[in-house]
């Protein structure tokens, strides 16, 4: 009695296909990230954060009575919704791995391919890429929600206007840069709740150990922290001593790189 | 086909796994036996390589798991439960297993089919029962048509007619030629579904044999004495080089002599003797001996 009818002959199945390579992984790493209400819920939410600031601070600004302060950077105010964005991405990114090993997931993902450097290469490229196209999405339509309201006070700039374009551009990239330091954070703390308060850490925590240095000291080192750094690129009214956009953007890719090196690193090394 | 050499396995101080070697072959499901903290599991995860031996080898089809490439076609594993994400529905998570390893898509429903889960397939695993996704983890194990399959304790939390098809079908996966190896502590279970069993206690290899042999050779099968001058009767049985469990106000289970050597201690003694049968021979006793042994080294080398 054949137990399992079902069962095709062998030869059905294509059982050493020598095409199956690095693209199947990506491409399984991709169905677990659309498989999850929270990747759902993690999109609505970046929505939500960048389109609503846009909204709420160009009609805030529209309402200016009197002239724009000197600080007034109509770029950045119409991308403010990255600074919301930036915690949800990065805990998007934490989630893709470190769930995985909070469920118990990570086990049957690494029986599956044993490569384990290859499943984390494939979430960087899932992580990367998603995370870039929706913040590239949402930061140029926060620019143009964001501008069109200011244009009735006459404050707003268009895309032309100087540092417009990058400010645009490179607040998507800056998210997604946020995304894969939450997955180098995940991959090397890997339970949820610990990547999550060091990623947290990371981003918003240094600044007061680095007041304790003296003066001259603290105020360069100041400029290399990852979100003073990483948000230049879509400021365009300087602060006195700010790194300038794209040198900000490399600081700030710095972070990510490195944890994730760390996580290419130990994956292999560590029992699952 | 699987083949442990002198594998070990450290977690800090604790020694979880102890210079195993043995032999898994193919067609036959070899069961993979041992008491809570033997070290099954842990066995298991240094097959899969999701831990690292600390010294020694463990090979599947010859090569280290690690060195298979897209190794669903070679080994199907039943992971320990839980090794799912409960937020992803059952054909999601078939599905992102199948990708990575190039299987097609209608496989994964071919599977769902084969255990039973198709109705659910829509459902986020973390609805299911513990009975359910281990079906799932069959399905996973499946999905390559494997000609190797490990299974860590399948039939937890499987109802009685769950239990009896998850029987079948790996004797029915043995039957075709593959290697099956199935750990479990349920010995009533292993006694039904395994060929050959391999037992550890704290980690060392106990015996590697075949079920009808453990039992056979295992054993010290009690005789089952009732009898109403119980009291009188173990006495003089001890006295005579006997090991007396008294299981009853009036039964004696009695190991180390033969029913005619206590009938004619209990004729000499003038005691009656309302019954007098030998125990047949169980995997239970055998393993109970087997593991006893184990507990008193233990207890010996912990005092030195």
């Amino acid at each position: 009695m054949t137990i399992i009818e079902p069962r095709p002959p062998v030869g059905d199945l294509y059982l050493h296909d020598t095409t199956v390579g690095f693209g199947n992984v990506v491409l399984s790493e991709w169905t677990k990230v659309r498989s999850l209400r929270s990747s759902y819920v993690c999109s609505g939410l970046v929505t939500l954060a960048m389109l609503g600031l846009a909204v709420g601070l160009g009609a805030r600004w529209a309402h200016q009575h009197g002239a724009v302060p000197d600080w007034f950077d109509a770029v950045n105010i119409s991308l403010s919704g990255t600074y919301i964005a930036q915690v949800i991405i990065g805990t998007f990114g934490v989630m893709a791995i470190s769930s995985e090993h909070t469920t118990g997931m990570i086990r049957a993902t690494f029986a599956a391919v044993p490569q384990r450097r290859a499943v984390l290469a494939a979430k960087v490229l899932v992580v990367g890429v998603s995370t870039l196209v929706i913040g590239e999405l949402l930061s140029f339509g926060s620019f143009a929600v964001g501008q069109a309201l200011m244009a009735h006070k006459g404050v707003g700039v268009s895309l032309s206007d100087p540092g417009a374009l990058r400010s645009a551009f490179g607040a998507g990239l800056f998210l997604a840069l946020a995304g894969l330091l939450g997955l180098g954070i995940g991959a090397i703390i890997r339970n949820t709740a610990g990547a999550i308060s060091l990623f947290f850490g990371v981003m918003f925590a240094l600044d007061p150990i680095v007041d304790l240095l003296p003066t001259t000291w603290r105020n360069d080192l100041i400029n290399y922290l990852p979100v003073n750094a990483g948000t230049q690129i879509f400021t365009t009214v300087n602060v006195k001593g700010s790194l300038a956009p794209w040198n900000g953007l490399a600081v700030f890719v710095l972070y990510p790189a490195v944890a994730l090196l760390a996580g290419f690193l130990l994956i292999d090394v560590r029992d699952a | 086909m699987i083949q442990a050499r002198a594998l070990t396995k450290h977690y800090g101080r604790t020694v979880a796994v102890d210079g195993l070697s043995f032999d898994v072959e193919p067609g036959r499901v070899t069961g993979f036996l041992g008491p809570n903290g033997a070290g099954k599991s842990t066995t298991m995860r240094l097959i899969l390589g999701l831990d690292h031996p600390t010294s020694g080898t463990v090979t599947v089809l010859g090569r280290r798991y690690r060195d298979h490439f897209r190794p669903l076609h070679d080994v199907g594993a039943v992971l320990e439960a839980g090794s799912v994400h409960g937020g992803r529905s059952a054909y999601h998570h078939l599905l992102c297993l199948a990708q990575s390893n190039g299987i097609p898509r209608r496989r994964v429903t071919q599977v769902l089919d084969v255990v039973g889960l198709t109705d659910v397939a829509g459902r986020r695993v973390g609805t299911f029962s513990l009975g359910m996704s281990q079906r799932l983890s069959l399905a996973a194990a499946l999905l390559g048509d494997p000609p190797v399959i490990l299974c860590d304790e399948p039939v937890n939390g499987l109802d009685p007619e769950g239990i009896r098809w998850m029987r079948e079908l790996l004797r029915g996966l043995a039957a075709e030629g593959r290697t099956v190896f199935v750990s479990s502590h349920l010995l009533s279970e292993m006694a039904l579904t395994a060929d050959q069993v391999i037992v550890v206690g704290r980690g060392r290899l106990l015996a590697d044999t075949s079920v009808a042999s453990l039992v056979a050779n295992g054993g010290h099968s009690p005789v089952r004495v009732r009898t109403p001058g119980a009291e009188l009767l173990a006495t003089a049985l001890r006295d005579a080089g006997g090991t007396v469990d008294a299981t009853g106000m009036d039964t004696l289970d009695v190991v180390g002599l033969s029913g005619s050597e206590i009938g004619d201690l209990a004729l000499r003694l003038g005691v009656a003797v309302h019954e007098l049968t030998p125990q047949p021979p169980s995997l239970e006793a055998a393993f109970l001996d087997l593991t006893q042994e184990a507990t008193q080294f233990r207890a010996v080398g912990s005092t030195a």
